[in-house]
């Protein structure tokens, strides 16, 4: 046997405070009409930090800070002065990523393996590249071009943004609203998830590190009500959310009538489709990334494995000894896999979910796996004999529990895929180039991943169609959720 | 000798290519004709036909589109002395074909303005294209009847979504007629459905219903029944393209945002490798 | 795997009699996506192997180690200064494990062969005109007799290249069933000496593709190979990780297959403890540890050596060891 020592990263290189107030118009101040939450640590369910739950006054006071910022600051400054101010923020950002991904790591459960090579460096990317764009918005090609070089006017910003964001990915998801609402010249109001407030939090330190003019960025933590203030306030000119369809849904109708441009990024049930010519040994790693990055806890998830019944057999064979392989405990611990569920509210959702599976006839399986008593665990599962009218095989589970099902011919596949009131990604793993395009074209999702899965990059745009929401983060496209266009 | 006794023309729907009459059998009068006052199952009706053209329609390539779209301007500025005789301004009838002109050469020039390659730090090939949304709910303009129509049709058409529009109540004979048009064009049937009568009937049953995918509500004045359809568009996330403000001048360039409103952006990635 | 995975079990040993029959089957086999294949490498080497399984590792790594040279200028006095410290790598600590094997030109088998004799540490030859092959077939089955006659019980034999590039699967596959059978030596010499292991050089930084690298390990494992091997270590690109990957995932589906199991050898470019670990995590997440024996994994490599045992010193000792306190044989 090799068994792996434990291998844990230090947690002595962040420094938690023991309480948080709200960060607006550039200083931490305490919540004037609201609470406080405590934030744990989904592995442990230690509590790291005390944080304050804002309240509609406090989510006023953040919203006049940003509308003033916005007025007297942010909107006349020259764009390539906005540039240097994001650019300062990557750089920083990249300074301190070991200590903001053990952060993560903490708050959300995530392995630090993750955080450290996926979340922080894209965030770092995401900074980047939206800086370079800010004094670039006429070259953007929205709107109507220049009519002759340099005399056409920029597209202009659109005020103050809510920005809104799930727990799944915090950091990464502040950069997704942050960065392009900013190089856009807009000031933002943010509100981080109530179970991942911390790395915002320390992102506001780092705003004050970079000195951004006060008000530009604000942080105002809490729950679903605090969401709500914010998304509902009237001095709003942009609402951004990323998280359930159900609150994007809630979110479309309390913006209905206004003048608040809407962008929403929301579920998803990804179909992940191996034909029988793919490289079979690829595709079972692009499987279990798929479905098991994050421990699931990924809108785009490739949740639901259609395979070709000729390949099915041998494709569930090497996914399940690969499964074997799957490392699941401590975050902290560099060499896990899979950590821990976010929170008791998501690993009720996930094992409801899943009993529905077993109930409804799917066959269960996980690998043999031990899980630490302490925090919230679920062993990463694969339900196989799943049809299309399974609850398992149309509801978000956002875990790590994969619904296969099986196909004939590649029209077969495409329907299954499309048969979803979701649109947000896909996978096809062929070795033929033609079959990928021609699939690739009838797929209903705003992301395809062919013989890959789960790539992430700046210049990429992201988003949905149908249910999925609407509206693109990342590249030039993501411009557009800011610019008055 | 006695003067000659007009064939009258019976003003109807255009659904899935057909002239059918209101499946309720009613008519309102208006502009001097008895016009055919659609019913929410005839919305429902114009929705299926719209998804049943969006396969053809999305999968036929730009050119041959753009081809159709041009055909469609050809057909309009042969009927140029009819909708003038309607009551059309013959300046609005030449924008009214100048706009399908322009919108015809946007079908293989959009993906390219609007989509392209991203650089991504990787080894990947990674391409976005726009990709139409589906079945598009439209309320066309009160005014100008004829270009206001064709300035909400034909940005939503020609990226290959299938239209349902709701026309000018008070104006309806300009839509009829541009059916007419529409349908000597070698458009598919189904592409575009015109509804004609009273839009509290029609477009709330557009607004709410699942197998829409968009809606734009240009044409809508009362800004209580806007919130109100933008709230049944929630139920299934459609896209909303809000109400157009009173003083937007229909005659100048309409840029491309319209368009772009009604796509999907696709982004695919395939690692480049031996 | 698609068409080996059941039906042809008892079939596989058919197909070398048919070029038409290799061919069909190795064009078969998956593909190898080369960024996915090397992202999944990359991964691994990621992991973080501390304090007890470091030591462990380290270890079984030495113990896996081909000590080798082939050099022009080897002499009977350098290859047995380097059997020697095969045999106690450190003279300082009578705990530290000999290494797989000694890996010599078949010239000086013999000289090495008087230092191991009885001692559990293979004597590996290369052999068949070793490193480019570039010989008449019964010159490299000489090479290869000569070789298990002075002693070798382990040969390391290349692939025509040529011939496999050119797409002439059934030479290849010929070719290596006859060193096969020129592993058992001489006729005279045949009694009462087991056949020595075959371990057949891929040289995989000439096969220029994953999906060669997989077609050429079936085809080795068709014609009979013991072992895998990657590279002999003369040509720019020697072992990779991701190469070494796609041959333990062949390996392990040919076990699947046929029940045999073969064992793999990267070599060339393996120089320290850090790569080692590296591919000792890969063996462990990719086959399991019935590979984790120096019967089944094997490294090529020299200077490897001297940084195990330095990681070894200091872990035992808790002091950073210089090179001046390991021979440089």
């Amino acid at each position: 046997m090799f068994e792996y020592a434990p291998a844990p990263e230090s947690r002595s290189v962040v420094d938690i405070k023991p309480t948080y107030g709200l960060f607006i118009d550039g200083r931490f101040v305490d919540p004037s009409d609201g609470g406080s939450l405590k934030s744990i640590n989904p592995a442990s369910e230690e509590v790291l930090a005390e944080v304050a739950e804002g309240g509609p006054a406090d989510v006023d006071h953040a919203v006049r800070a940003a509308r003033t910022a916005y007025e007297q600051v942010w909107g006349p400054m020259p764009g390539r002065d906005r540039a240097k101010y994001l650019f300062r923020i990557a750089r920083i950002i990249q300074e301190r990523s070991r200590e903001l991904a053990v952060l993560e790591s903490l708050d959300n459960g995530k392995p630090i393996k993750e955080a450290r090579d996926v979340d922080l460096p894209l965030v770092a990317a995401h900074f980047f590249y939206y800086a370079g764009w800010a004094d670039k918005l006429a070259y953007a090609g929205f709107g109507r071009p220049p009519t002759s070089q340099h005399s056409g006017p920029d597209p202009q910003p659109l005020g103050v943004a809510a920005q809104v964001i799930p727990w799944n990915f915090p950091l990464l998801m502040l950069a997704w609203k942050i960065a392009p609402a900013l190089a856009a010249g807009n000031t933002v109001v943010l509100k981080p998830a109530e179970t991942t407030p911390l790395t915002a939090l320390l992102f506001a330190e780092i705003c004050q590190q970079a000195d951004l003019p006060a008000g530009v960025v604000n942080i105002v933590t809490g729950a679903g009500e605090t969401g709500r203030a914010l998304v509902e306030h009237p001095g709003v000119d942009k609402v951004a959310f990323t998280g359930s369809t159900e609150v994007g849904r809630a979110i479309a109708r309390a913006v209905a009538g206004t003048r608040k441009k809407l962008t929403l990024e929301l579920g998803g049930k990804a179909a992940n489709i191996v034909f029988d010519d793919a490289p079979v040994d690829q595709a079972v790693e692009g499987i279990v990334n798929g479905i098991f990055f994050n421990q699931g806890h990924v809108c785009c998830a490739g949740s639901r494995l259609l395979v070709q019944e000729s390949v099915a057999d041998q494709v569930l064979e090497s996914l399940k000894r690969r499964m074997a392989r799957l490392r699941v405990g401590d975050p902290l611990d560099k060499n896990t896999d899979i950590g821990a569920i976010n929170s008791a509210a998501q690993l009720a959702r996930i094992r409801e979910l899943s009993d529905a599976g077993s109930a409804e006839g799917a066959q269960r399986w996980s690998p043999p796996c031990e899980l630490p008593e302490r925090g919230f665990w679920f062993a990463p599962t694969i339900f196989t004999g799943v049809t299309q009218a399974h609850r398992i095989a149309r509801e978000e589970i956002f875990g790590p529990v994969l619904s296969v099902l099986t196909f004939r011919t590649p029209a077969e596949a495409v329907e299954k895929a499309n048969n979803t009131p979701y649109g947000l990604s896909a996978g096809i793993w062929t070795d033929k180039g033609s079959r990928i395009l021609w699939t690739a074209d009838r797929l209903r999702a705003g992301v395809v991943w062919a013989n890959t899965f789960n790539k992430f990059d700046p210049t990429s745009p992201f988003g949905g169609y149908k249910e999925s929401g609407y509206g693109r983060e990342g590249g030039r496209h993501g411009l557009e959720a800011y610019l008055n266009v | 000798m006695s003067e000659r006794v007009a064939v009258r023309k019976t003003y109807k729907l255009f659904i899935g290519g057909k002239f059918p009459r209101s499946e309720s059998g009613r008519s309102y009068l208006v502009q001097d004709s008895n016009v055919s006052l659609a019913s929410r199952k005839d919305a429902r009706d114009a929705v299926v036909a719209a998804r049943a053209a969006v396969q053809g329609w999305a999968g036929a390539t730009a050119y041959n589109r753009g081809q159709i779209l041009y055909r469609v301007a050809e057909m309009l500025e042969g009927r140029r002395e009819q909708f003038v005789a309607l009551g059309v301004p013959a300046d609005e009838v030449d924008a009214a074909t100048d706009r399908w002109v322009w919108y015809a050469g946007w079908s293989d020039k959009l993906p390219q303005v609007y989509g392209g390659a991203n650089p991504v730090a990787g080894p990947y090939f990674n391409l976005s294209t726009p990709e139409p949304t589906g079945v598009v709910a439209v309320v066309a303009p009160e005014a100008p009847a004829l270009l206001g129509l064709v300035s909400v049709i034909a940005p939503a058409m020609v990226t290959g979504n299938t239209v349902v529009v709701a026309a000018s109540p008070s104006a309806p004979l300009a839509a009829v007629t541009l059916a007419e048009v529409l349908a000597t064009s070698d458009l598919p049937g189904g592409v575009v459905n015109i509804l004609t009568g009273h839009l509290t009937e029609t477009v709330p049953t557009l607004a709410s219903h699942l197998d829409v995918n968009a809606i734009d509500l240009t044409g809508v004045t009362d800004a209580d029944l806007a919130a109100e359809l933008e709230v049944g568009a929630a139920q299934n996330l459609k896209r909303v393209l809000r109400p157009a403000p009173a003083d937007h001048d229909w005659f100048a360039d309409p840029g491309i945002t319209r368009m772009t409103t009604l796509l999907e952006t696709k982004t695919v990635w395939h690692p480049k490798g031996v | 795997m698609t068409a080996t995975a059941t039906s042809a079990r008892s079939d596989l040993s058919e197909l070398g009699r048919s070029e038409i029959a290799l061919r069909t089957f190795l064009h078969g086999l998956p593909g190898v996506d080369q960024v996915g294949a090397e992202q999944r490498a990359a991964q691994l080497g990621t992991r973080s192997i501390k304090t007890t399984a470091k030591a462990q590792a380290i270890d079984l790594a030495i113990r896996m180690v081909d000590l080798t040279t082939l050099e022009g200028a080897d002499t009977p006095g350098k290859v047995r200064a380097l059997a020697a410290k095969a045999l106690r790598p450190d003279p300082a600590d009578p705990s530290c494990p000999h290494v797989g094997a000694v890996c010599v030109y078949p010239a000086m088998v013999p000289y090495v062969a008087e230092v191991l004799r009885g001692s559990g540490v293979h004597l590996a030859s290369v052999a068949t005109a070793f490193p480019s092959g570039q010989a008449p077939l019964e010159i490299k089955l000489a090479d290869t007799r000569a070789a298990v006659e002075a002693g070798a019980d382990e040969i390391d034999m290349v692939i025509n290249r040529g011939a496999f590039l050119t797409g002439r699967y059934g030479e290849v596959y010929d070719e290596i069933v006859a060193t096969k059978e020129a592993c058992r030596g001489t006729d005279a010499g045949r009694q009462g000496r087991p056949r020595a292991h075959l371990k057949v050089i891929l040289e995989t930084g000439e096969l220029a593709t994953y999906d060669n690298v997989r077609r050429a390990s079936w085809l080795a494992m068709l014609a009979g190979a013991d072992f895998i091997k990657t590279s002999t270590g003369k040509v720019p690109v020697a072992a990779t990780l991701p190469v070494t990957l796609v041959m333990l995932e062949a390996v392990r589906d040919f076990r699947a297959a046929t029940g045999r199991q073969v064992g793999v050898k990267p070599a060339g470019g393996i120089k320290t403890t850090k790569d080692a670990i590296k591919y000792l995590v890969m063996v462990n997440e990719t086959v399991g540890v019935d590979w984790l024996d120096p019967d089944w994994f094997r490294f090529g490599a020299s200077s490897l050596l001297n940084d195990l045992l330095m990681q070894r010193t200091k872990l035992t000792t808790g002091v950073y060891p210089g090179p001046d306190y390991f021979t440089l044989d």
